[in-house]
């Protein structure tokens, strides 16, 4: 019987070794990943590329991860916010490469990443420094800029429900980029708040087959990112 | 009272030319005030980059959920009939030419409708450009509010954006706190002025010739 459940966090993620590509699901604070993200500062795996869209607020979850020294690339499209000190310090530094990509061209090179397609066409950045150096076509007449996919070796994710075949449904607008990084990674690593048996998700409502994903924890009271930044926690 | 329109009365004025049944995406800053100038007898629907079509007002106290967010990372709230979806079916919506209408702020917007909005260009600057070049490219019209002028006093409706684009001839309309302006294939072209506002205060404080309106 397939069972992809995973007793601890930190088991799900003991393998990430030093250099790997990780995507990380959220969006600001929705639907991140926090119990996740802080098992990988406890593993202390380095010179990780990461991709999100943002690059974490406070000193919790993704920006503890960078803060910790563990990223040396950030691929997102929007790298600060009202709460994003980390990033910008250790970016201003030199300390921390980035790769600035437009939100839905970050989305479909994700998508293409999982689905098997190498590259597409999108008028995204079309006339703009973003488009600079890339191969671009026509198409009944109109430009358009080519853009690769983009793939992972791990994706880190948090649920709102998992079985134990990897099945997810997801919480509101913390699904995001979620769906789409199940797919672009090698090894999908899920955090789910609700653990159910098979069966407990109808087929009907499953949003990410399980077949994307490897890997489920249950993270029965996951802590949000913004509770953490109001009470000024750190992690470590 | 100084002659112009308010923040709330820029937002109402665009609100204004937006049509029943619109599928609407808000930019933040004063954009989002248009949401609270729906004209009686329309209905709006507002879809949010991060996966949610029908977001309603900020929720109250009991109805947060820290999950639920717009693209400002506000809390809102979900109508009856939203939808929520992951984010490349969030981006087939905009790119794909699904949603009618886009009101973006913006730091530059030039006659010929090009749109200046994500970087200052400054060598120290973080680019952050999230899904403005996205919706420049997708959405079926972009309207932008902005004040007619920066704090400087700089005009910020320009012959040419000197700001990095975020898109090349994009813009259909723009709200300012002195007029409705127009961009046609001849340049800006004054739609209607603010209240107390002369066609040649607007001429003197854009930084491109104005067509008197038609």
């Amino acid at each position: 019987m397939i069972n992809k459940q995973y007793p601890s966090v930190a088991k799900a993620v003991a393998d990430i070794p030093d250099g790997a590509v990780v995507m990380i699901g959220g969006f600001g604070s929705s639907g991140s990943p926090i119990e996740l993200i802080h098992a990988l500062i406890d593993h202390g795996a380095k010179g990780l590329t990461v991709v999100n869209n943002n690059t974490g607020n406070g000193e919790v979850g993704l920006a503890a991860l960078i803060g910790n020294g563990q990223v040396a690339k950030m691929i997102c499209s929007f790298p600060r916010s009202s709460q994003s000190k980390v990033f910008p310090k250790l970016y201003r530094e030199g300390k921390v490469e980035l790769e600035i990509v437009p939100q839905g061209t970050l989305a479909e090179r994700i998508r293409a990443g999982g689905a098997g397609i190498p590259a597409f066409y999108t008028p995204t950045t079309v006339s703009t420094v973003l488009s600079e150096g890339k191969e671009q076509r026509e198409f009944n007449g109109r430009p358009y800029v080519m853009e690769p996919w983009l793939k992972a070796d791990f994706a880190l994710i948090k649920s709102d429900s998992a079985d134990p075949l990897g099945n997810l449904t997801f919480n509101k607008t913390g699904r995001n980029f979620s769906p789409l990084m199940c797919m672009a990674a090698t090894t999908t690593i899920v955090q789910t708040k609700k653990l159910v048996d098979r069966g407990g998700i109808d087929p009907e409502h499953v949003i990410t087959p399980g077949i994307f994903v490897n890997r489920v924890v249950e993270v029965s009271e996951p802590v949000h990112e913004d509770v953490l930044i109001a009470q000024e926690r750190r992690y470590p | 009272m100084s002659a112009g329109w308010t923040r709330e009365q820029m937002a109402a004025r665009a609100a204004h030319d937006i049509p029943d049944g619109a599928y609407v995406n808000l930019g933040i800053g004063i954009p989002e005030l248009v949401a609270q100038f729906v004209p009686e007898g329309r209905e709006f629907i507002y879809h949010t980059e991060n996966g949610l079509l029908g977001m309603g007002p900020p929720p109250t106290e009991e109805e947060r959920d820290l999950d639920l967010m717009n693209a400002g990372k506000k809390y809102v709230t979900a109508i009856p009939g939203a939808a929520y979806f992951h984010h490349a079916d969030s981006f087939s919506m905009i790119r794909g030419g699904h949603i009618d209408v886009c009101v973006l702020g913006t730091m530059q917007v030039a006659s010929n409708g090009d749109i200046a909005n994500w970087s200052t260009g400054a060598p120290d600057a973080i680019p952050a450009v999230g899904g403005a070049m996205d919706l420049v490219q997708g959405v079926k019209r972009i309207y932008v509010i902005t004040q007619h002028t920066t704090r400087n006093g700089d005009p910020k409706l320009v012959e040419e954006c000197s700001y990095p684009l975020t898109g090349a001839g994009v813009v259909s309309r723009i709200f300012t706190d002195l007029a409705v302006v127009d961009v046609t294939p001849d340049g800006f072209r004054l739609v209607e002025l603010a209240p107390g506002v002369s066609f040649e205060e607007v001429q003197q404080k854009t930084g491109a010739p104005i067509l008197p309106q038609e």
